[in-house]
């Protein structure tokens, strides 16, 4: 049944970097001692990485975990999965004090590709892009609404921010990477 | 604009990812208190010109409270530390001491 | 006249030409000019005219400093007032208009005000603020309105785009002229990652235009060399066109970048605003000449020494055919000698030194120069134009020995270094009374979030006056390694103050002195406010309104006062400056709201369903960040009627609501029962799973701050609703307790308000759409009032409240957001032969004020507690604290005469405006009506079919029937009853089917 739909449709528009709505993502916010020895067997069963180290990103394949706070994780499936993924990580999780939510219709997940994609976040999140380590997430502001993004190719970002601001996400995107807006042209 | 360095995630945010929440340390008093403890817990704050103690939360980011000591009159940030704190950390203390020797204490 | 040369020009490319207009007559230019230059070299000195007396303006200068030259660019969305001719790049097309003139630049009406100038004088407007009253309305004002101003706002949308953009260094350096340079090479070299900016197109500063040698080589051949070493390194971004507006707090720092001025329309965003954030800043930002103040010194053709020369060597531009040079310093003959160079005439340098040795001054006297040590100028002759000089002693009284015939005037009353930056965020300046300068004090600097020093000043900005000095200034500035760049420099002999010329000059002459040209301030009207007791500079600046130009006096504020503090008797450094504030200069209000305008002016946040509302005639409502329906129209139908179809349709058939926007936060944890009971004012603990219940939260201060029904999940786990706008507040509030008070206590939280669309389906047919869809039991039995179940809907994913905030058979269904539009569009399918129809929010909040069910915001507005609103049933006596618990014990809280919620029945049936107040017997200690309620809520019930309203009234629950009066317009009065807030279904019948 193909009755779910991302917020935008998976719209995209070339500038000077490509951005794109890149679809239904599974997300689910599991909080609880990341510590523990039962969280380390449910990451590992629910994406097959290590539990992530502060503000870090764990990637296999098609799914990932990120560090979201000293009691937070998001784990990062396909759409399909999530909901097989829920149950499995409160089963793996049962008898320790934690909470996990599915979340994957609360977002919007984008991707920036091109060699200057960083230019196109640069003006719109105070970071500082020279510094944010490979396999960091970053959690910040987009202009004037919550994101987060990593570095998820050589030449690629993924950005996730709330569902209900997709439209303003992508409308800060597309903007920002119209051509003749680099920041550094060459 | 401030900068501050969240201690639960360590990511140095500047003042639009952070959400101001006032004096840090202040003590609840519930039902069964006198007026004077309601009055002083609700309405009397410090507003000193020098060192204050502040909680801030990483709202753009970790989402986590967390406690500044910082100088209201040079912007000077001696440290910050997490919310589950009784008090300001004794080494932050004799930090500004030495940099504040007037310094009256956090009390 | 004022000509183009034939050679020479370093910044113009002649085989470029650049047509542009000045006031509709066509003018040429060439590629690297400014507008300035362009207009000076198509013989147009004379620019625009003063703000208060309408004289004549021309050029002064050539860079920021420029007080006159301000007009108006561009045409339809486009157009920008007040653009500075001398910063502005010329580019093909420019069409520029003067302003301040009426009818035309050559004939101004206005100039009157000039013959009627002793009328005008120093604190003119706060005097006629005084009184008579009369006099200011009907006869100052218009006169003024009419006459004052600048540049007319434009009135088209901008037709441009802006943006902001975040950039990190460990340096910044403000200034591209060889101390910034220098100091951007010293600490890149240091491995230090490296930001140099420099506001105009062009690297090299000064230094190139006076023709130091650095190392043995030319200064443009240096500067090239480093800017090709500089670029070369991948530690430094090297910006043009990008001024530091500002510095702020904690080493924040504005740079403001005009990427596509010089080429509009051209798609580029017009300015980008850096964000920057630096380790350490070194302003490097030089210095700007001081005028004199001589008598007819605004007439055109006087200007700045330095900028005759920039005109001479970077645009071959000539001011003038005989310039007369008056100074008071060495650098002045610099002028001297770029115009003989130019093949010029220098009729005469006067310089009000005494003695005149120099090796400068040595330099012109040997090519024949007359210099006349220990003169001044009396006057200048001509008026729309310098027409000549007339001479006096300085030390004199301004008795004229000669006159000397000129077209332009080349000023120096020595050098300010540019302060600016190093003082907005508190770094403190001194006087230095040998080069009669105000400079940074290293002892005081800006600190930052170190408690150390995050700004230094390099070389003319820190009152260094020759190549050598500022070389070597800047090298140990930015902690250079090594030996420092070196220039053969030239000694100068010291400068003499000179702050009236000449010394003695009588009150004739102090009236044509001009300290701010732009502004119309004069030597005089300085000398008259100290007279009138005006000690302090910043209150002498807001009387005279001297360097409240938009150019901020940064030509001749130290001249102003010098001039206070020889009238007060007292040292300069007493008398200090005037604050610095950003910016620097001005910048556009584009730039400053950045990315945000049009669709991106702020986020909009839309539910799953929206796209469906925007196609099915939703009038919009903002909640908060939110769209929500208000009503949906039909074709051809109003609001009104829209709104009453609603409401008859849920109350007869069934509607559905988009709830989506209801804040939804799970509370999960051993303690979260605990959590949830000091949280509520009632108990959430002992809801039993499966159940669902209506909860007030409340401020520490008492204040009702938000609602909403609390559902079991399970053993461990709560589904707190919040109001649409509560969410992210009632979120932040569960954490900042969770975190900061009780943090032992085992609770998580997760904020899942977006997770899912929810539909609230209600109505007498609500339970026959869902049966109709199929799947879960949604019988009376299997699903009573006020609980949930999970199950599938017509397939889709299920979670179903019985709650109700219209009174009819009511359920709350979410689905996950990402289905919400399907699942919509089925129960839209579904429910078409059961008459169902989407409703709004106006439908919905009349249908709760008709079963009287109070609304956050409406009924509450920070001062109210739920006892004001009986909602007694929904405070626990049993819990010994929640949040706000001990503020409702407060004496004021408790007392019998808080007003309380009651519902109000207007007489004849008219709806009482919203807020109106209720009036009582007698007045208060100020004389006004006493006050005994007022309106919170006010509808026209379509159910009821009559104004109803719940308002808050004194005694209002033990006061049933009586009449209130409600004075509302025009002396009329509306009277309404006191009667129960619950005007439909009072035993809930219709909600508990
Ligand atoms: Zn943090």
């Amino acid at each position: 049944m193909s009755k779910a739909v991302s917020a935008l449709g998976g719209v995209s528009h070339q500038g000077f970097a490509e951005v794109a709505e890149a679809g239904l993502r599974g997300m689910i916010t599991v909080r609880g001692d990341l510590s523990s020895a039962a969280m380390k067997k449910a990451v590992k069963a629910a994406t097959g990485t290590a539990v992530p180290a502060p503000r870090r990103i764990e990637i296999a394949g098609d799914r990932a975990v990120a560090w979201m706070s000293p009691d937070e994780l998001l784990v990062m499936v396909p759409y399909a999965a999530a909901q097989d993924a829920v149950a499995a990580l409160e089963k793996a999780l049962a008898g320790e004090h934690h909470l996990v939510a599915d979340v994957s219709d609360a977002r919007a997940v984008f991707t920036v590709r091109g060699a200057k994609a960083a230019e196109v976040l640069m003006k719109l999140c105070p970071v500082d892009f020279a510094t944010l380590a490979e396999g960091e997430i970053r959690r910040t502001r987009a202009a004037q609404v919550a994101a987060a993004f990593w570095k998820s190719g050589a030449e690629e970002f993924t950005l996730v921010s709330f569902r209900s601001v997709a439209g303003y996400v992508m409308g800060l995107l597309e903007v920002s990477s119209r051509k003749g807006s680099e920041l550094f042209p060459a | 604009m401030l900068t501050l360095e969240c201690p639960c995630c360590g990511v140095k945010a500047e003042e639009t990812e952070l959400q101001a929440g006032g004096e840090a340390h202040l003590k609840r008093y519930g039902p069964g208190s006198t007026d004077e403890e309601f009055d002083g817990y609700m309405f009397s704050r410090k507003n000193p010109k020098g060192v204050h103690f502040e909680r801030w939360r990483h709202a753009y980011g970790c989402g986590k409270w967390f406690l500044a000591a910082r100088c209201t009159a040079t912007l000077e940030v001696f440290g910050t530390y997490p919310a589950q704190s009784k008090e300001p950390p004794a080494d932050l203390q004799a930090k500004i001491r030495a940099k504040r020797p007037n310094w009256e204490g956090y009390k | 006249m004022s000509t183009r040369l034939s050679r020479g020009g370093r910044l113009i490319d002649r085989a470029k030409p650049l047509n542009f207009t000045f006031n509709g007559r066509r003018m040429a230019g060439f590629a690297g000019d400014t507008l300035a230059s362009a207009l000076l070299g198509a013989d147009q000195m004379l620019v625009g005219r003063s703000f208060k007396y309408h004289r004549p303006r021309g050029l002064v200068a050539s860079g920021a400093e420029e007080p006159n030259a301000l007009l108006g660019l561009g045409e339809g969305a486009r157009f920008e007032p007040n653009q500075r001719a001398t910063t502005t790049e010329l580019f093909e097309g420019a069409a520029t208009t003067s302003q301040n003139h009426w009818p035309s630049l050559d004939f101004d009406i206005g100039a009157v005000n000039n013959t009627f100038g002793r009328f005008l004088p120093g604190g003119f407007y706060y005097k006629t603020f005084m009184f008579p009253r009369f006099a200011w309305k009907h006869v100052f004002e218009p006169i003024i309105r009419q006459s004052a101003g600048l540049g007319k706002a434009p009135v088209a949308r901008d037709a441009d785009r802006y943006e902001y953009a975040y950039a990190f260094a460990d340096v910044v350096v403000v200034g591209g002229g060889i101390a910034g340079l220098t100091a951007a090479l010293a600490a890149a070299k240091a491995g230090k990652r490296v930001w140099l900016m420099e506001q105009t197109a062009h690297w090299g500063g000064r230094a190139v235009v006076d023709g130091v040698e650095i190392d043995g080589e030319p200064a443009e051949s240096w500067v090239n060399e480093t800017i090709e070493t500089l670029g070369k390194m991948d530690n430094v971004t090297l910006r043009t066109r990008t001024m530091a507006s500002g510095l702020f707090d904690h080493g924040y720092i504005m740079g403001y970048e005009r990427v596509a001025d010089h080429t509009p329309g051209d798609g580029r965003p017009r300015h980008r605003l850096w964000r920057i954030r630096a380790g350490h800043v070194i302003t490097a930002t030089g210095a700007i000449e001081r005028s004199l103040s001589f008598a007819g010194n605004d007439i055109p053709g006087v200007m700045l020494a330095s900028a005759v020369r920039d005109y001479v060597v970077n645009w071959a531009v000539s001011p003038g055919d005989r310039t007369v040079v008056v100074t008071n310093n060495d650098d002045a003959y610099r002028t001297a000698l770029a115009l003989l160079d130019a093949g010029l005439l220098v009729p005469a340098v006067i310089d009000a030194r005494p003695e005149v040795t120099g090796a400068l001054p040595e330099a012109v006297r040997a090519r024949g120069v007359r210099i006349l040590a220990g003169h001044g100028i009396a006057k200048v002759k001509g008026a729309k134009r310098v027409t000549g000089v007339s001479v006096c002693v300085q030390a004199g009284e301004g008795a004229e020995l000669e006159t000397i015939a000129c077209d332009a005037v080349a000023m120096s009353g020595g050098w300010s270094p540019v302060v600016h930056l190093w003082s907005h965020c508190g770094g403190k300046l001194v006087w230095d009374e040998e080069r009669a300068m105000f400079r940074p004090d290293p002892a005081r600097p800006a600190t930052g979030a170190d408690g150390a020093a995050m700004v230094t000043a390099a070389g003319s900005a820190n009152g260094c006056l020759t190549a050598d000095e500022v070389l070597a200034d800047a090298h140990k500035a930015a902690g250079g390694k090594g030996k420092a760049p070196s220039a053969a420099s030239a000694a100068e002999a010291p400068l003499l103050p000179v702050w009236i010329m000449p010394q003695g000059a009588g009150p004739a002459l102090r009236m044509k002195m001009w300290l701010d040209p732009q502004n119309d301030v004069k030597v005089s009207d300085v000398q008259l406010a100290a007279r009138e007791g005006y000690e302090s500079v910043e209150h002498t600046k807001r009387y005279t309104t001297l360097g409240m130009a938009t150019d901020q006096g940064k030509m001749s504020n130290i001249n102003g006062l010098a001039i206070l503090s020889d009238a007060l008797h007292r040292p300069i450094p007493e008398t200090g400056t005037t604050t610095f504030r950003p910016p620097y200069t001005p910048i556009s209000l584009g730039a400053i709201a950045g990315e945000a305008r049009g669709e991106i002016f702020q986020p909009l946040r839309r539910t799953p369903m929206h796209e469906w509302h925007e196609t099915h005639g939703a009038h919009w409502e903002p909640v908060g960040l939110w769209r929500r329906a208000y009503c949906f129209l039909r074709h051809g139908e109003g609001v009104h009627d829209a709104v009453h179809r609603e409401i008859r349709t849920v109350r007869n058939a069934a509607g559905l609501l988009d709830a989506s926007t209801l804040g939804k936060i799970i509370v999960k944890g051993p303690d979260a029962g605990k959590f949830l009971d000091m949280l509520y004012t009632n108990m959430m603990s002992t809801l039993p799973v499966g159940k669902c219940r209506y909860g007030l939260m409340c401020s520490e201060n008492g204040f009702l701050s938000d609602d909403g029904v609390v559902v079991r999940l399970s053993d461990d786990t709560w589904l707190c609703h919040t109001t649409t706008g509560g969410a992210d507040r009632i979120h932040g509030w569960m954490e900042d307790w969770l975190q900061c008070e009780w943090w032992d206590w085992k609770v998580y939280t997760a904020n899942v308000t977006e997770e899912y669309a929810q539909v609230a389906v209600a109505g007498p047919n609500a339970r026959k759409v869902l049966e109709k869809l199929g799947g879960m039991d949604v019988s009376k039995e299997a699903l009573p009032f006020m609980e949930w179940r999970e199950g599938t809907l017509g397939g889709f994913r299920a979670r179903v409240y019985r709650i109700s905030f219209s009174g009819e058979l009511s359920f709350e269904v979410a689905v996950p957001a990402s289905e919400g539009r399907a699942f919509w569009e089925a129960l839209i399918a579904a429910g078409e032969e059961f008459g169902v129809a989407p409703y709004g929010t106006e439908a919905m909040h009349i249908m709760r004020a008709e079963k009287g069910f109070i609304m956050i915001g409406d009924e509450t507005d920070g001062t109210v507690i739920p006892q004001d609103l009986n909602l007694h049933w929904a405070i626990s006596k049993k819990k010994a604290d929640y949040l706000g618990k001990r503020a409702q014990e407060r004496s004021h809280m408790a007392s019998p005469d808080r007003w309380k919620l009651v519902g109000l029945e207007t007489l004849d049936g008219s709806v009482i405006p919203d807020g109106a107040y209720a009036v009582a017997e007698g007045v208060n200690a100020n004389g006004q009506r006493n006050m005994q309620g007022r309106v919170t809520s006010t509808y026209h019930s379509p159910t009821l079919n009559k104004g109803i309203a719940m308002g808050l009234v004194k005694h209002g629950p033990d006061r049933m029937g009586e009449v209130l009066d409600f004075p509302v317009d025009n002396g009329r009065v509306v009277k309404a009853r006191i009667v129960d807030p619950v005007f439909y279904d009072k035993d809930g019948e219709k909600q508990n089917v």
